[in-house]
């Protein structure tokens, strides 16, 4: 697999482009690709300097070394000195006054790399989804061979915890611990469930693995199936996704031929069969009870935890449920160590984390980068920079439930603990980019009217507190808000944190808490001064009575 | 509906059960089909698959009435869905719902008269990177732009 040492960025500002930062780009691309570092060396643009006169710049990370202006010329000696060598071109080095303003940010960056490293996205795109022999090539189920004939369940158990994994659907949970704790508990019948009913708005993540590799989930099932000791497994995927069920389908078939699913898996002893399931609708069914309740054909209401599923889970036997991209880490970390693995990452939230970048930036998309990168650097390097010269106002971690992250925290490292700390959330890795045409009344707004009809119903502090909310933010917007609405809010906010039976409830009002602690002016001027301040309200003093 | 399909209803879900089995745990998977072949689950068939599946009329229907995939009422022949979560909200969709609504004069969340067209809002499709996306029976669209309605449409007779 191809591990990245060293990442190149060239700026790629109008400016920078009128004075040719493209060739310089195709120069570093041809020759690296000559020299055979295209695997080591990842190569980028990223925009949005500022005024410079030492344009175009080149920044290799993870010295974070800012050279400038660049020259046709420079190229080699950078690649030769820098990227073979590593030394750094103090000659070509940018002058001190160019590192401030816009780019002053890349200083504090040194240390870290946020090229993109595909672990769980490895074979997406490059593979043929359908074919097990193309899978079995790049390196597929060898991890469920070395599982099988050289570990003991506890062994891969042990791997998982010292990989240092966490849980990819939102939480973070330890991987391993909670597979131990599937192990541990008593009864002979275990399930393994696959968590695919990713609703949370933004996200797409999944998808693209059940579309992209979808063998690499049945082999990883197959492992938690041996190491908690379950012999059948189910894959709950969303009603909409029928291609990613069609390519699982088609994948158990075939894994099922070649001998890795089914009685005696690899001549051993060890039998594991997977079931799939579609969802019909409900974004509910993602949190893990209720997707457990849909499975036996009830609504998909949420049960009251404890007890878990880890022991009582499916039919109310010990059940293991993991989220699509945890499980897509599973087989690499097997295959190649949890030494391996803690290189990338930071060292309390090892490994990468794929995010889909949306809303207002020049690319949206996929990617896969070490956990810790910046905000920044996520818009700059693989955004392509805010659209049309508009600045960055806010963005959404994690689909509906997640934060809202002002422009003060764009330079936090993005992994669990740095997030924690600084009071916001990672959730599921989307990331809804918003500039300063959106209203923040109007974001929240959607944002509880997705929570007021997802709602499973079942416990009213969700139920009736998330249409409050949006007859409240709907009051404000249409211009007769009061002001003691604000304070409603943020009970109403602490409410369903504290007072919701599951996960949704609890975190419906997360947006509502951030935008009142980051933009309470904003929605003050809907109430005081009767103005959206971004013109996107209505503000036409039409009351809600629904 | 049309009535031929309706006189088809319950060999259609004795069908879809002997494909799943009689199993409570089938009880989403056949709804899905049966919703999928009748373009709804009237009530014959809910009363059919409570008889079949041994389970109480109120728990089948309240099933039915949980999942959003599935209809209780009949639909119309084209079935639009437009994203109206943030990731599309940020990238206009409002303006594509407004465009849909004023070509078909139909508000959202309704049937035309003529039982052409089921225009509905939903949650999040899961297409985010094209948003605003939408999606005509199994047909997606991404990045839609208010000017493409009218001849994205006219397509569907």
């Amino acid at each position: 697999m191809k591990i990245v040492r060293s990442m190149v960025l060239v700026s790629g500002d109008p400016v920078s482009l009128h004075r040719g930062a493209d060739t310089l780009l195709n120069r570093f691309q041809n020759r690296l690709a000559e020299l055979d570092l295209s695997n080591e060396i990842s190569i980028s643009t990223f925009s949005d300097v500022g005024r410079h006169d030492a344009l175009p710049m080149v920044v290799v990370y993870p010295e974070a070394v800012v050279y400038g202006p660049v020259s046709l010329q420079d190229v080699d000696l950078i690649i030769d000195e820098h990227l073979y060598k590593g030394r750094v071109v103090q000659s070509l080095l940018a002058p001190p006054k160019e590192l401030s303003g816009k780019i002053a940010w890349i200083h504090a960056r040194k240390g870290t790399l946020p090229a993109e490293q595909r672990i769980v996205l490895q074979r997406v795109g490059i593979i043929d989804p359908t074919d097990i022999e193309d899978y079995i090539i790049h390196d597929g189920y060898e991890a469920l061979t070395k599982v099988i004939t050289e570990m003991s369940p506890m062994d891969v158990i042990n791997e998982l915890r010292k990989s240092g994994l966490r849980g990819r659907g939102g939480a973070g949970f330890p991987t391993g611990v909670k597979w131990g704790f599937v192990a541990k508990a008593p009864g002979k019948q275990k399930y393994v469930i696959c968590n695919a009913d990713e609703s949370e708005p933004g996200t797409f993540k999944d998808r693209m693995i059940l579309e992209g590799d979808p063998h690499s989930i049945i082999e990883a099932m197959c492992i938690a199936g041996y190491a908690v000791g379950a012999s059948e497994g189910y894959i709950y995927i969303r009603g909409e996704y029928a291609l990613a069920k069609e390519r699982i389908v088609n994948a158990i078939k075939q894994a099922k031929e070649m001998g890795f699913l089914g009685s005696n898996i690899l001549g051993s002893d060890f039998g594991f069969e997977i079931h799939v399931h579609s969802g019909a609708g409900a974004y509910i069914c993602g949190e893990e009870t209720a997707l457990i309740e849909s499975i036996e054909g009830n609504r998909g209401e949420p049960r009251p935890r404890p007890p878990y599923p880890t022991t009582h889970g499916l039919w109310g036997k010990p059940t293991l449920v993991n989220n699509v991209e945890t499980l897509a880490n599973v087989p690499p970390i097997i295959r190649n160590d949890s030494g391996w693995y803690t290189q990338f990452g930071t060292p309390s939230s090892p490994g990468t984390k794929v995010y889909t970048i949306l809303g207002n930036v020049n690319v949206t998309g996929l990617i896969e980068v070490p956990m810790g990168i910046t905000l920044r650097e996520v818009i700059s390097i693989y955004g392509g920079g805010m659209k049309a010269g508009s600045d960055f106002k806010l963005a959404q971690t994690g689909g509906s439930s997640g934060s809202i992250i002002p422009a003060a925290l764009q330079d936090t490292p993005m992994d669990f603990d740095s997030y924690a700390k600084a009071g916001v959330s990672l959730g599921s890795g989307a990331l809804l980019i918003c500039n300063n045409e959106i209203c923040v009344v109007d974001l929240s707004k959607v944002l509880i009217n997705f929570f007021r009809k997802e709602s499973c119903g079942k416990c009213n502090p969700c139920r009736i507190g998330n249409q409050r909310a949006y007859q409240i933010l709907t009051n404000i917007s249409e211009g007769v808000g009061q002001i003691s609405d604000l304070d409603n809010l943020k009970l109403l906010s602490n409410n369903l944190y504290e007072m919701s039976n599951c996960g949704l409830g609890q975190t419906a009002g997360t947006p509502i808490r951030d935008i009142l602690t980051h933009f309470r002016a904003e929605i003050e001027a809907h109430i005081l001064l009767k103005v959206c301040p971004v013109g996107v309200c209505p503000m036409s003093g039409k009351a809600y009575y629904a | 509906m049309t009535d031929t399909k309706v006189t088809n209803i319950l060999p259609i879900v004795q069908a879809t059960i002997e494909r799943h089995g009689p199993s409570k745990e089938e009880l989403v998977p056949i709804l899905s089909d049966i919703n999928r072949s009748l373009g709804y689950l009237p009530k014959e068939a809910l009363e059919e698959v409570s008889r079949l599946l041994k389970i109480p009329k109120s728990h089948v229907l309240s099933v039915a009435s949980f999942y959003y995939m599935f209809s209780t009422k009949p639909t119309g022949k084209h079935i639009i869905k437009v994203c109206e979560s943030a990731p599309c909200h940020v990238s206009n969709a409002f303006a594509v719902i407004r465009a849909i609504e004023e070509e078909l004069g139909l508000p959202p969340n309704s049937t035309s008269q003529d039982e052409k067209w089921t225009f509905i809002t939903t949650s999040c499709l899961g297409v985010c990177g094209v948003g605003p996306v939408m999606i005509i029976d199994d047909d997606i669209y991404g990045n839609v732009e208010p000017s493409q309605v009218p001849s994205i449409l006219s397509k569907y007779q």
